[in-house]
């Protein structure tokens, strides 16, 4: 037995209304249903943070909320981050301290570094390594993160 | 790694709640922050007929203190709401110290105090703190409205004293005696990872910095938080001194009877819960100093 459940969500300003089954995670649902793959699967069960998106502003992990949970929601995504062409201030400090290698953290990292700076502008580097130590990068080492995010605060405004 | 399917219901007062409970019983699930529940459904662990979502049990999530100096959290209070609270800060220092230790920021901001007791980890800081504390819960159902006290409320892995067709609505936390010190402190692999072995302690002194009264309960080393009563009457009479804290710790590690897994052995385990006794004792004896009579 299962159910489903019209939902409207607006995503990165943009609003959706849909018929979901109560069992879609909102991560699925943002990839499959809106084709919004940005936000990216690894463990899906609330361990890596590659989901990471906003939800009405704070960080949460997609995967582990329904998406039926984010009806009448705002959600934010990295879709959302770059402005047309020019990159967010965290995505071109991500790329000139090469914060990333295969990529597949990242979504998840930017999110997590986004709402993270809106609370805490001027963050020290130890707040900044508490602030991502919900996030798993198999890749980078994580310092060159630490320092993207570092370098990108005080230039975050919105 | 996707849940099965259920019927899901999102009830917008609580009466509708526990008439949904009522209804289901044992076939459902409380869909609460879903830190826990949503990872159990992804892995197929869990597999419920139904599932209740509570988020829309707004009057659910309140923290208020009470004029005698209590306080009294709502179920649905987000972890990361109880973090940031004024009120618990001063109220009940030992609840937001403890909040930090709980996972990751974005965990805390959807994982609820509620969640997290009626899921009741054996390796989780706030069943620990919540015994230790004397904390009283509160739970309803369609026949009325029950509470249970902390020593009664953990029955052993994972399994409270909430019946299937109850709701934990709130906990409430009695005020803190003058000359009280307390202290948490766990080692975990990484950091916000749950607890290989904790210990949160309380101590209440008399005018002569003698202890008259202690609480030293040990988690992630068994089924359920545990207090430890050989070494709390070990420490009745004591003033903090190197010989009898080491007295005490030796008597945590020689009761502690936990199980060895993939994060520790039971011999670890044993030995760490007699150190962070110490240090947490070390910790509780200053934070009571300070404290005026
Ligand atoms: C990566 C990660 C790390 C974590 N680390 C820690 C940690 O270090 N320490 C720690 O303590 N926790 C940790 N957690 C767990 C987290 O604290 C959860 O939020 C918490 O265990 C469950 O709370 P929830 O609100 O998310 O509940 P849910 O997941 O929604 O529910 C958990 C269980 O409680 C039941 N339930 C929930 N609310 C009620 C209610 N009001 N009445 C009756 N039953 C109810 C549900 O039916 C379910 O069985 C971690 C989780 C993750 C994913
Ligand atoms: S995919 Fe959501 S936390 Fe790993
Ligand atoms: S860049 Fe590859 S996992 Fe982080």
């Amino acid at each position: 037995m299962s159910s489903k459940h019209t939902i409207t969500v607006t995503v990165n300003g943009k609003s959706y209304e849909r018929l979901v089954e109560a069992r879609v995670t909102l991560a699925d649902f943002l990839r499959n249903e809106l084709d919004l793959t940005g936000t990216h699967l690894g463990c899906e069960h609330g361990v890596c943070g590659a989901c990471t998106i906003l939800l009405n502003g704070e960080a949460v992990r997609s995967c582990s909320l329904l998406a039926v949970q984010a009806d009448g929601a705002e959600l934010l995504t990295v879709e959302g981050l770059a402005r047309g062409a020019e990159l967010h201030p965290l995505q071109q400090a991500f790329q000139d301290q090469h914060a990333l290698q295969c990529g597949f953290c990242t979504p998840g990292f930017l999110m997590t570094a986004y709402a993270f700076l809106k609370e805490r502008p001027k963050p020290t580097e130890t707040e900044v390594r508490e602030a991502i130590s919900g996030n798993l990068c198999r890749c980078t080492g994580y310092l060159p993160i630490v320092k993207a995010i570092l370098q990108a605060a005080g230039k975050t405004t919105t | 790694m996707k849940p099965a399917p259920f019927e899901y219901f999102a009830p917008q007062a609580i009466d509708e709640a526990l008439k949904l409970l009522q209804k289901y019983g044992e076939e459902a699930k409380v869909l609460a922050g879903g830190q826990s529940l949503m990872p159990l459904l992804s892995l197929r662990l869990a597999r419920p007929a139904v599932i209740i979502d509570i988020n829309r049990l707004r009057d659910l999530a309140f923290i208020r203190s009470e004029p005698d100096g209590g306080l009294r959290i709502g179920a649905l209070a987000r972890q990361r709401a109880v973090e940031r609270s004024g009120q618990v800060a001063t109220q009940c220092p030992l609840i937001a110290a403890a909040m930090p230790l709980i996972g990751h920021f974005q965990i805390r901001n959807r994982g609820t105090i509620g969640g997290s007791l009626a899921h009741a980890d054996p390796a989780a800081e706030l069943p620990a703190v919540s015994l230790t504390l004397e904390a009283e819960f509160v739970v309803r159902s369609t026949r009325g409205e029950r509470a249970i006290a902390a020593k009664d409320f953990f029955l052993g892995y994972m399994t409270t004293a909430i019946e299937p067709s109850e709701l934990l609505t709130e906990i409430r936390i009695p005020a803190t005696r003058p000359r009280v010190g307390w202290a948490i402190e766990e080692v975990a692999r990484r950091r916000g990872d749950f607890a290989m072995v904790g210990v949160v302690t309380l101590v209440e002194l008399n005018g002569n910095d003698t202890c008259q009264n202690s609480r030293i309960v040990v988690f992630g080393a068994g089924e359920k938080p545990e207090r430890v009563a050989r070494a709390e009457r070990l420490l009745c009479g004591k003033r903090t001194d190197e010989h009898a804290l080491a007295e005490v710790a030796k008597a945590v590690t020689e009761d502690l009877d936990p199980v060895s897994d993939v994060h520790a052995s039971a011999e670890y385990r044993k030995e760490v819960g007699g150190v962070l006794t110490r240090r947490a004792l070390q910790n509780a004896f200053k934070r009571a100093q300070k404290e005026t009579a």
